[in-house]
């Protein structure tokens, strides 16, 4: 029953990395540089692929598409984008399955961004336990 | 002003040396150092930076070690001897080392840690580098790495390896480690984009590679390292154009390059030669001198190869055979560079973006565009320097025209 179970499936872990870009990096995604821009992550996401590393992850529209919902005690207002208040807005994510935090730092800094912004790198929730 | 973090990497493995070498316990040095460091990220914003920070981080690590031999309660006695040990360090040692950092290195090199980590202890430790930077130099993956030097400090601090300041005759043993961490600090500094934060170490590199010379006259790898940094620095200005783009050394203004600097790489190397002995600094100087003739003089590319040859069979790393399919390539020998990145085998080198990027020109002349295509994408996916993947990007879109 233990069959799959490798001593490598309990040492690699999951990492999310959620990838925040600033306005002008989004403009990037349109502009003369659109080509280098997408070129970047598209050469970026096949490393994650063909390193086998992948366990999810999708690029996001650009934030003033998004919707938010916000809760205040009782209430909840539906808000439309854009939201032009934070400086960094996230673009897009990855989990990837790596051997530690180092591990995921390393791809982290391997990002493609060049107008400034952050990878937040967090460790995934381990699933809960599952009752018998 | 200048942040605490800008401070620590200036001064830390000074610093650290310093203390350690007063002290003859490396953690305990490092545990106190470490101690004034957040100390002072708690003060210095609030109270301001001290005029001479070196000088306070080094006043409050040195109470920090006080405090915890009172709580150890150690005698009066000792403590007192210790603070004359700490203020006469220099005394103390029957020759002088020219350098607190380089005495550490050799210090770290102790024969009861594996060999194998004695450089990258010495990277971590004494010259500032985490330990990404550290696996890469290495080709080792960075949770690797970091569960090495884990486990070598924990052994340290277990074993309380006595801070030995090794006897002159011990030095030539302890040479080879730290010429391997000179190297890998330049190398790590040079990968680096002017813009980045590692810069001041190609400098320290070399600084620490000229007192190697010094302190073992006529010992030809020292002389040989010293001899391929000079010829990596007088290439340095031409690296990236005015816009901060990557030039490649085949493109590079070869008028840009530093005469002076050639000279005199070209004077140590000789002198390294005269010692017949051959060693990999100075077929890596050899080979860097090799390709400044071909560009500078119109040599023959196919110059290079026999200095690879001996390069490989005297240390095959994977960066030896790389730069071997490299070199073939360039001399027109695609057929025999695709071999050579065939043998060292795409499982293994997955990670490793040097391969990529030469397996990227390899496929592009021998009109592979489905391969080269691939191989550029992973190059570029594995590169950290913006520059670099843009510059491997221009060359991916001229297949596509």
């Amino acid at each position: 029953m233990f069959a799959n179970l490798t001593l490598e499936s309990y040492k690699t872990m999951q990492f999310a990395l959620m990838i925040s870009e600033t306005h002008e990096g989004f403009e990037d995604r349109n502009n003369a540089r659109a080509g280098e821009y997408w070129g970047g992550w598209m050469a970026y996401s096949r490393a994650i692929a063909e390193s086998g590393i992948f366990a999810g992850g999708a690029g996001l529209e650009l934030p003033s598409t998004a919707t938010r919902v916000v809760f205040d005690g009782a209430s909840k207002t539906v808000q439309d984008g854009p939201f032009p208040d934070a400086r960094e807005l996230l673009g897009g994510f990855f989990v990837i399955e790596v051997d530690s935090l180092d591990d995921a730092i390393a791809w982290a800094k391997r990002c493609p961004i060049t107008k400034g912004g952050t990878v937040e790198v967090r460790p995934v929730l381990p699933p809960p336990p599952q009752a018998d | 002003m200048p942040t605490v973090e800008a401070i620590a990497r200036r001064h830390y493995g000074r610093l650290l040396a310093w203390l350690a070498a007063g002290f003859r316990d490396l953690a305990a040095a490092e545990d106190a150092l470490q101690d004034a460091f957040a100390a002072a990220l708690w003060r210095w914003p609030t109270e301001g930076v001290p005029e001479h920070p070196d000088a306070w981080l080094l006043a409050t690590a040195k109470r920090r070690i006080f405090d915890r031999l009172r709580q150890r309660k150690v005698s009066d006695a000792f403590a007192v001897d210790l603070r004359h040990t700490l203020t006469e360090a220099e005394d103390a040692v029957t020759w002088q080392f020219p350098d607190n950092r380089l005495k550490l290195m050799f210090v770290c090199a102790h024969p009861d840690i594996e060999a194998s980590m004695h450089a990258p202890l010495m990277l971590q430790t004494v010259l500032g580098l985490d330990s990404r930077s550290i696996a890469d130099a290495f080709v080792v993956s960075p949770s690797a790495m970091s569960q090495r030097l884990v486990r070598v400090k924990a052994k340290i601090a277990a074993a309380t390896l006595a801070f030995e300041i090794p006897e002159r005759e011990a030095l030539p043993q302890r040479l080879d480690s730290v010429l391997q961490a000179i190297y890998a600090a330049y190398t790590s500094a040079w990968t680096t984009t002017p813009d980045s934060d590692t810069r001041g170490l190609a400098g320290e590199a070399a600084y620490l590679a000229q007192l190697c010379v010094d302190l073992s006259p006529g010992e030809p790898e020292a002389l040989g390292l010293l001899a391929l940094i000079r010829f990596s620095d007088a290439r340095a200005v031409a690296r990236f154009a005015a816009d901060g783009a990557y030039v490649p050394m085949d493109e590079q203004d070869v008028t840009l390059w530093d005469r002076g600097l050639i000279a005199q790489a070209e004077a140590t190397l000789d002198l390294a030669s005269r010692n017949l002995t051959l060693g990999r600094y100075q077929l890596e100087a050899a080979i860097q001198s090799a390709h400044i003739s071909a560009r500078q003089r119109g040599v023959a590319r196919s110059a290079v190869l026999p200095l690879y040859r001996a390069l490989v069979s005297l240390h095959p790393s994977f960066g030896a055979w790389t730069g071997y399919a490299a070199a073939l390539a360039q001399a027109g020998e695609t057929r025999a560079a695709k071999q050579v990145l065939d043998d060292l085998g795409e499982d293994r080198m997955r990670l490793y973006q040097p391969w990529w990027a030469v397996m990227a020109e390899v496929a592009t002349r021998l009109g592979d565009t489905a391969s080269a295509l691939r191989a550029y994408d992973m190059a570029e996916g594995l590169e950290d320097a913006a520059t670099v993947k843009a510059w491997l990007r221009q060359r991916r879109n001229r297949l596509l025209q």
